[in-house]
């Protein structure tokens, strides 16, 4: 018993050592299971906090990480003129690739390709610096705008070329060239600022509406892109195709023009060096012809122009690139005295009676008007002053009745206003009057330059489609027609005015009287006779004009005038001639510019003569612009 | 009485004796684990055995021979060749450093031929068996002693000194860690380890200045990952989305988006908790934590059993060890710590990483097979 209790007490002491220990090892041990614990737990938490709170947003992540999307662009709208004749259409444009990772050496198999078909060794060093910077699994383009005869060569040849392949893609076609360069506009490379935000505009190539209706109305012939979505991985490389929706073509875009009629004039205005033109319909507003004489290739421009080829172009003293019949602005000369002629008749100031005798000048104070016919037109009335083109008879009205009802009725008839036509560049000319010339020169007006202004000098500055739109609002007996362009994109109306176009409170009678006086212009002794249109039922009636580019000065005169072919051509005068046609019932009215022409009885009217003759025959009114048109091609 | 009943224990020495005493629960959780790797590998190259899953199942089954070798010698002669292999183990270490310095740069393996031995793994497992003799014959007075803090000192900074320079941080760390959680457990006072703290914090812009431009960065990137989207940070945030868009049921296996598009880096070593995640989801990724916890609670429970201080923290040293391993890796994929290229043990690709965890597991079944033995007390 002794000896069991001692043998107790000494395991016990011996486990009291031993369990001090043990304690120590057991508290302590604890807790750095309860750290581990803890550590496990926030992992836990950690986990429940990125996959069940925040798992909506790193899904969206991962699958902008998976998902790469591939825009298709679609293919650019046609435009077409009111028979369905393509002006602008998508030739095939065909390319050839190489892409490196399909090939073993691509320098190699690059030599292989030019022994094939004819490549200049820059296009080959700058495809072989290019995949240098390309991922190896993106095709490289090597050269574009390919024959048939080279496509066929390279399929043919394919086996010997790896990683090579032909891809087709898009070019932008105007079949008539430089005959509506002016009004079909060109395409170009996307700008960097207009890329922000838009993918499609971001597309290599891509190209978009840089001037006229194929700036104007470059979203509907756009279309929409398509889009392909892919999977790729880390590397960008596309892994499989998940979905694909496919691009919608642009709209095709349908003009008034009649495009046969357009090179026509287009023919007849290269007889000059600088000139420009404008045919419409009277009553409708639409335009049959608008024509800039010289003009561009704007085919040049689809495939990128050279910088020297644009600075020719831009540095021309003709302005080639400038539509000169929409943004071109002249003093209207005498064309502009029908709308002087129809204010003083409308005030009341003078009536179909009321004379006036030309000496060839007219006295204002100290100053003297001249007539451009120095011996005088002795005793005239309105219509004999229109025909004849008397100054001295809208000298004196226009002292009379003052600028006022002048500009008033100048800007009832279009002078010097915007028509929101459907050109961007179209310019707005000027008409002046007391008012501007207190705002804006902060001067009162002077008398004399009423005088001026009534002859279509001074200030006042008109663009060929105001001066047609003019004579058309006074011919179609006091409407306000506007004129337009654009028809249809796809079936949707672009500008085309249904509604009736509203009467601008004009007395007919009054303008019968000037329709007399513009009849007379082109009879016996009018100052276009020489540019009659004698087939019956096809007359025409009309106004000459001719504007003083410099003006003449009182030491000049005393010289005796210089002749205008002796000056150089720039300083040489405008032939203006406005025109509208047949004189019963009028449809088409015109507008032909003649710049530096010298005169426009001379070298405008005979233009115009032509011009109206080829629109009464051709008679694109007859043939309403649908919808739904047959294309011709 | 309870000597008798111990002594039934002890005396059972003979192979199906100590056979039977294998904590079988432990070595199933180990396979466990071991499996959701084999299943990562195989997802990992695309769904095919080759050339990750096949290469590493033969490694494991390798190691888990090497565990039940290791489980099943006589604790006694572990016991008498500790301070033996501490020293191999160091000598190893120098013999590396001298290599690589020949070599021009970072050489953490020797190359025996048929294998590439990475002496800083030994120096893992060598270092807590090392502090566990130390510690084995001490009183807890003793213990208690300042100037007995030296040579457990020397015991963890050797091998740390060594193994930095290599370098390999992440190593160095963790041997840290576990030495350091072997000191507390053996009962060094507890204002020591406060002091310890501060002197770290203190430490850290000293180390700083020593550290390399690529630690630096790690360190850096770990605290704005935003600021190096394309580069270092790239990893932590795919990490972060991998896991994050596996939700809550996963994307399926063979069907995570982030793994198999190459968004996520280094799948099949260091992120492989991040593969797991993304396939499996929340349940897959608690369940792997579970997993993981409850085999370091099983080392805890072996710890508790064992009688003699020698196995008792051992077991507790090991287990600690592997306990690190697991949470800084997985802490690391989740975006909570740095960088630092430490594996996921069991599951990471690897064959000497595989070789070290199973030696430890196998160390750790010898403790509780031999929870009983008696140890001489002598230093």
């Amino acid at each position: 018993m002794g000896i069991a209790i001692s043998a107790k007490l000494a395991i016990t002491l011996f486990m009291d050592r031993d369990q001090e220990k043990v304690d120590s090892f057991a508290r302590r041990a604890f807790i750095v299971g309860g750290l581990q614990g803890l550590g496990l737990s926030v992992l836990g938490l950690r986990l429940s906090w990125l996959q069940l709170v925040e798992g909506d947003r790193y899904t969206t992540l991962a699958e902008n990480n998976r998902i790469n999307v591939r825009i298709i662009p679609p293919s650019r709208g046609q435009i077409v003129d009111r028979y369905g004749v393509p002006l602008a259409t998508n030739l095939q444009n065909f390319q050839v690739l190489i892409t490196q990772e399909q090939t073993e050496d691509t320098e190699k198999t690059l030599r292989e390709l030019q022994s094939v078909i004819t490549i200049d060794e820059a296009d080959i060093e700058k495809a072989l610096k290019l995949i240098k910077k390309t991922p190896s699994y993106v095709p490289v383009e090597v050269r574009d705008n390919l024959a048939w005869e080279d496509v066929s060569k390279i399929e043919l040849n394919l086996p010997h070329l790896p990683g090579v392949t032909v891809q087709a893609g898009e070019l932008r076609s105007y079949p008539y060239k430089e005959a509506t360069a002016h009004i079909v506009g060109y395409v170009g490379r996307v700008s960097d600022a207009d890329k922000m935000n838009d993918k499609l505009l971001s597309l290599p190539g891509f190209q978009v509406g840089k001037s006229a209706v194929e700036k104007k109305f470059d979203l509907d012939l756009r279309g929409r892109a398509g889009r392909a979505e892919m999977e790729v991985n880390v590397h960008g490389r596309p892994v499989r195709q998940l979905g694909i929706d496919p691009a919608k073509a642009g709209a095709r875009v349908v003009l008034s023009i009649d495009a046969e009629f357009q090179r026509f004039v287009q023919q007849r205005l290269a007889t000059e060096r600088s000139a420009s033109a404008v045919v419409m319909d009277v009553e409708t507003g639409e335009i049959y012809a608008c024509v800039s004489h010289p003009a561009f290739d704007p085919n040049a421009f689809s495939g990128g122009i050279s910088t020297m080829d644009w600075n020719q172009l831009r540095d021309d003293p003709t302005y080639p690139l400038n539509n000169k019949a929409i943004s071109g602005v002249y003093p209207p000369g005498s064309t502009f005295k029908i709308v002087t002629a129809l204010a003083g008749l409308e005030t009341g100031e003078i009536n179909r009676g009321w004379t006036v005798n030309c000496p060839g000048h007219y006295d204002l104070g100290s100053s003297r008007f001249h007539c451009w016919k120095s011996g005088g037109h002795g005793m005239v009335n309105v219509v004999d002053a229109l025909a004849h083109s008397c100054d001295t008879f809208f000298y004196k009205l226009a002292n009379q009745m003052g600028i006022d009802p002048i500009a008033e009725m100048a800007k009832k008839l279009g002078v010097g206003q915007l028509f929101d036509f459907d050109l961007p560049e179209e310019k707005s000319g000027l008409m002046p009057d007391r008012k501007w010339k207190n705002e804006v020169k902060g001067e009162p007006w002077h008398p004399g330059e009423s005088l001026n202004s009534a002859i279509g000098q001074g200030a006042v500055l008109a663009t060929p489609l105001q001066l047609a739109t003019m004579l058309s609002r006074v011919v179609n007996g006091g409407k306000n027609i506007k004129p337009w362009l654009a028809g249809y994109a796809n079936e949707k109306p672009l500008s085309v005015t249904t509604e009736q176009a509203e009467d601008l409170g004009i007395s007919k009678r009054n303008i019968d009287i000037v329709r007399r006086g513009l009849e007379a212009v082109l009879e016996q002794g009018g100052t276009a006779y020489g540019s009659r249109i004698s087939e019956p039922g096809m007359t025409m009636g009309g106004k000459t004009g001719t504007s003083q580019v410099k003006r003449i000065t009182m030491a000049e005169r005393a010289k005796g005038v210089r002749r205008q072919e002796d000056l150089p051509w720039h300083l040489r005068h405008h032939a203006l001639f406005v025109g509208y046609a047949p004189t019963e019932n009028p449809k088409y009215a015109c507008c032909v510019v003649v710049d530096h022409g010298i005169g426009g009885s001379a070298a405008a009217a005979p233009i115009a003569k032509d011009i109206m003759l080829e629109v009464q025959k051709r008679d694109p009114k007859s043939k309403i612009l649908a919808k739904n048109i047959e294309g011709t091609s | 009485m309870l000597i008798t009943h111990s002594r039934i224990h002890s005396d059972d020495m003979s192979l199906l004796g100590r056979m039977r005493q294998v904590a079988w629960g432990q070595v199933v959780l180990i396979c466990m684990l071991a499996s959701i790797g084999f299943l990562c590998l195989y997802s990992a190259s695309g769904g095919s055995m080759e050339p990750y899953a096949s290469a590493q199942f033969g490694r494991f089954l390798f190691a888990l021979a090497l565990m039940f070798v290791i489980a099943l010698i006589d604790v006694k002669w572990i016991f008498r060749s500790v301070w033996l292999l501490y020293g191999g183990t160091i000598f190893l270490l120098v013999l590396v450093d001298l290599l690589g310095h020949v070599g021009m740069g970072a050489q953490r393996w020797l190359d025996l031929g048929v294998m590439k031995l990475q002496p800083s793994e030994l120096a893992k497992v060598t270092t807590v068996m090392a502090l566990a003799r130390y510690y084995h014959g001490r009183e807890i007075s003793e213990i208690k002693k300042l100037k007995n803090l030296l040579v457990p000192a020397i015991i963890i900074l050797l091998p740390v000194a060594l193994v930095v320079t290599q370098p390999d941080l992440g190593t160095g760390m963790a041997i840290i860690f576990a030495g350091t959680a072997m000191l507390f457990a053996a009962g060094v006072p507890f204002w020591l380890f406060i002091l310890g703290i501060c002197g770290a914090v203190a430490a850290v812009p000293i180390a700083w200045q020593f550290m390399r431009e690529y630690q630096r960065n790690r360190v850096l990137t770990f605290l704005d990952p935003e600021s190096d989207p394309l580069g270092a940070g790239f990893h932590i945030t795919q990490s972060k989305i991998a896991l994050g868009s596996g939700g809550f049921a996963g994307k399926g296996f063979l069907e995570g988006t982030q793994t198999h598009l190459n968004f996520l880096p280094e799948k099949h070593t260091d992120f492989i908790f991040t593969l797991w995640a993304e396939e499996w989801g929340f349940l897959g990724g608690i369940g792997l934590l579970t997993l993981i916890g409850m085999i370091i609670l099983y080392g805890y429970w072996i710890a508790f059993r064992c009688r003699n201080h020698f196995t008792r923290l051992l077991a507790f040293g090991l287990t600690v060890n592997f306990s690190v391993y697991a949470i800084v890796n997985i802490g690391m994929v989740m975006g909570l710590l740095p960088v630092v290229g430490i594996p996921l043990p069991l599951m990471s690709y690897g064959g000497t990483a595989m070789l070290t965890v199973m030696m430890a597991f196998g160390l750790i079944q010898n403790c509780n097979i031999h929870r009983d033995s008696r140890l001489p007390r002598g230093a």
